[in-house]
């Protein structure tokens, strides 16, 4: 039980990860209409500068988190500038989906040339050890525990922000009609721009609390989770904020349990699977709506 | 000096011109109605006007100022609100979300407020139905929230196109009142209409379009009578 327990609280934590990277596939699919294939390799830029801020120049977690955090919204609406926004409206959503992969290996590779393949030992962003329940038996990490609290901190902040504020409403007129909004009065490119900014940002927290679990950072260390991210998005209902939240820490917690009752090595192949059964039963995800237009 | 003039304008889409140098004007304070068959080029001129498609020459001159060139979304802080044809209202937003887009550019508290007040004292089902996601109103109901949202900007002049597309005739009785109340107002209106016996009874003037060209123009009364007119657009 205790065992089950612990997987469980595992596999929350890390579908709290793949939810934050969730939130920015999403959100910028239901604004741009695209898939931004190079999501996951900003949370790996956002590890290697948070890697460079404490290791290099021996800062203290917190502002390197934040230089990552600038340092990714910086990278996010300068990609989408120049890489993605030549390309809209130019009728092939392809162009864009190819030019998404192109800049995903481009980062890599930058990496690459400026880190080299070599692992960097990245050292948690959490001193905290965690806590110890049951006279020992339920050891939970401090890093487990505070990656699901910035989470839910991450959905509660963005839930507010779009509901709540004139630029999050905006961001939803955007997101159904672009030329609507815009005869609203809100520019759409700047609200794209903020969208990837929004995204880009997450992208970076989430590059923090993955290397603090898994310590192993290499040019492609978004590469992965970026992907299971992009799943757990589709899973949810793509477009939707809370169907990212839902689909994250579900595909968490299958992969953690699958891992630990069924196989290590297939655990990858049975949360591709379930992708595939979900969108069998319904297409267009968990929460995923289409709203019937009436006349 | 017109309120809105429209000089030898062009457009095209990819290699097809839709629109080959029309010039038309809207005096402040008069309704004017654009009237023409399906393909005809009506949407495309509003689209223009507002900034949503580029021109590809010509002029549109607005209270004076050339607003040719003028992205869509810094219009409607000039002072002139489009209601797009196919209403185009925020289905996952409630009406009253829907309603303070419509006043996205404006900062005034009291004054949104008091815009709301009188879309709400014009369009009661609006007031009933606040708290609707706009996605699930009727068509009527979703051309009624298109036009208030518009109000919500207080412009001077108001682009309409095809509000009553699809409505019962209750609701095409409905729109109607609610043009002319508009006018009443003091709100200049550029009305698209594919109901030409409608556009014409409730317009000062109105043009004729026909394959990107305008073919008629008039008095609105004397159009009525007009044998071509009464042949090709009022089915008699
Ligand atoms: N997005 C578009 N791409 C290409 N052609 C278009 C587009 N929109 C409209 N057209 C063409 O331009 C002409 C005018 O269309 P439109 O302005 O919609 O007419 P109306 O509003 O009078 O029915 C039509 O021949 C139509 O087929
Ligand atoms: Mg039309």
């Amino acid at each position: 039980m205790l065992n089950f327990l612990t997987y469980l609280i595992n596999g929350l934590s890390l579908g709290s990860i793949y939810a934050i990277i969730a939130l920015g596939y999403t959100m910028v699919y239901g604004i741009a209409k695209m898939l931004n294939f190079a999501h996951g390799d900003v949370i790996m830029i956002g590890s290697y500068l948070i890697y460079t801020g404490m290791i290099t120049w021996g800062m203290h977690p917190v502002p390197a988190i934040l230089l990552a955090v600038v340092g990714c919204t910086i990278l996010g609406i300068t990609t989408e500038k120049i890489a993605y926004k030549p390309l809209r409206g130019a009728g092939s959503s392809l162009a864009v989906l190819i030019t998404a992969i192109g800049v995903s290996y481009f980062l890599q590779n930058l990496s690459l040339l400026i880190f080299t393949a070599n692992p960097k030992s990245f050292t948690s962003v959490v001193g905290w050890e965690g806590v110890s329940l049951f006279g020992g038996e339920l050891k939970i990490q401090g890093v487990t525990i505070v990656t699901i609290i910035v989470s839910l901190l991450v959905l509660a902040v963005l839930q507010f922000f779009i509901n709540r504020t004139k630029q999050g409403q905006a961001m939803i007129a955007v997101s159904e009609d672009k030329g609507a909004a815009s005869l609203m009065g809100i520019n759409v490119n700047r609200t794209i721009s903020l969208t990837f900014a929004i995204g880009s940002g997450l992208a970076a927290i989430a590059g923090a609390l993955l290397c603090s679990a898994y310590p192993n950072l290499t040019p492609y260390t978004g590469a992965m989770p970026g992907i299971k991210a992009f799943v757990a998005a589709v899973l949810g209902g793509i477009g939707s904020i809370p169907g990212a939240m839902i689909g994250g820490l579900l595909l968490g917690v299958i992969e953690s349990l699958s891992k630990r009752y069924i196989s290590t090595q297939l655990s990858d192949a049975i949360v591709f699977s379930i992708l595939i059964i979900v969108l069998l039963i319904r297409p267009t995800g968990l929460l995923g709506k289409k709203i019937q237009e009436k006349v | 000096m017109a309120m809105l003039e429209i000089e030898e304008l062009n457009v095209n889409y990819g290699m097809i011109r839709a629109i080959r140098g029309i010039s038309f004007h809207v005096e402040k304070g008069e309704v004017v109605a654009l009237i023409g068959a399906n393909g005809a080029g009506k949407t495309t001129t509003l689209h223009t006007i507002t900034g949503l498609i580029p021109a590809a020459g010509g002029r549109i001159l607005f209270e004076g100022s050339d607003i040719t060139k003028t992205p869509a979304h810094r219009i409607v802080s000039m002072g002139m609100a489009h209601v797009p044809e196919g209403r185009r209202v925020f289905a996952n937003l409630t009406v009253l979300q829907n309603l303070k887009m419509g006043a996205f550019t404006r900062k005034d508290k009291a004054e949104i407020a008091g815009n709301l007040e009188m879309v709400f004292s014009r369009f009661p089902r609006l007031k009933e139905r606040q708290n609707q996601l706009s996605g699930t109103l009727s068509g009527g109901e979703q051309q009624m929230l298109a036009m208030g949202r518009a109000l919500m900007s207080s412009p001077r002049i108001l682009l309409m196109d095809e509000p009553s597309m699809g409505l019962s005739p209750i609701f095409v009785n409905e729109i109607f009142d609610i043009i002319a109340k508009v006018k009443a107002d003091g709100t200049t209106v550029l009305l698209v209409e594919q109901n030409a016996k409608k556009a014409l009874s409730i317009s000062d003037r109105a043009y004729v379009l026909e394959t990107g060209m305008i073919a008629l123009e008039g008095r609105s009364s004397e159009l009525l009578e007009n044998d071509r007119i009464r042949k090709a657009y009022l089915g008699e």
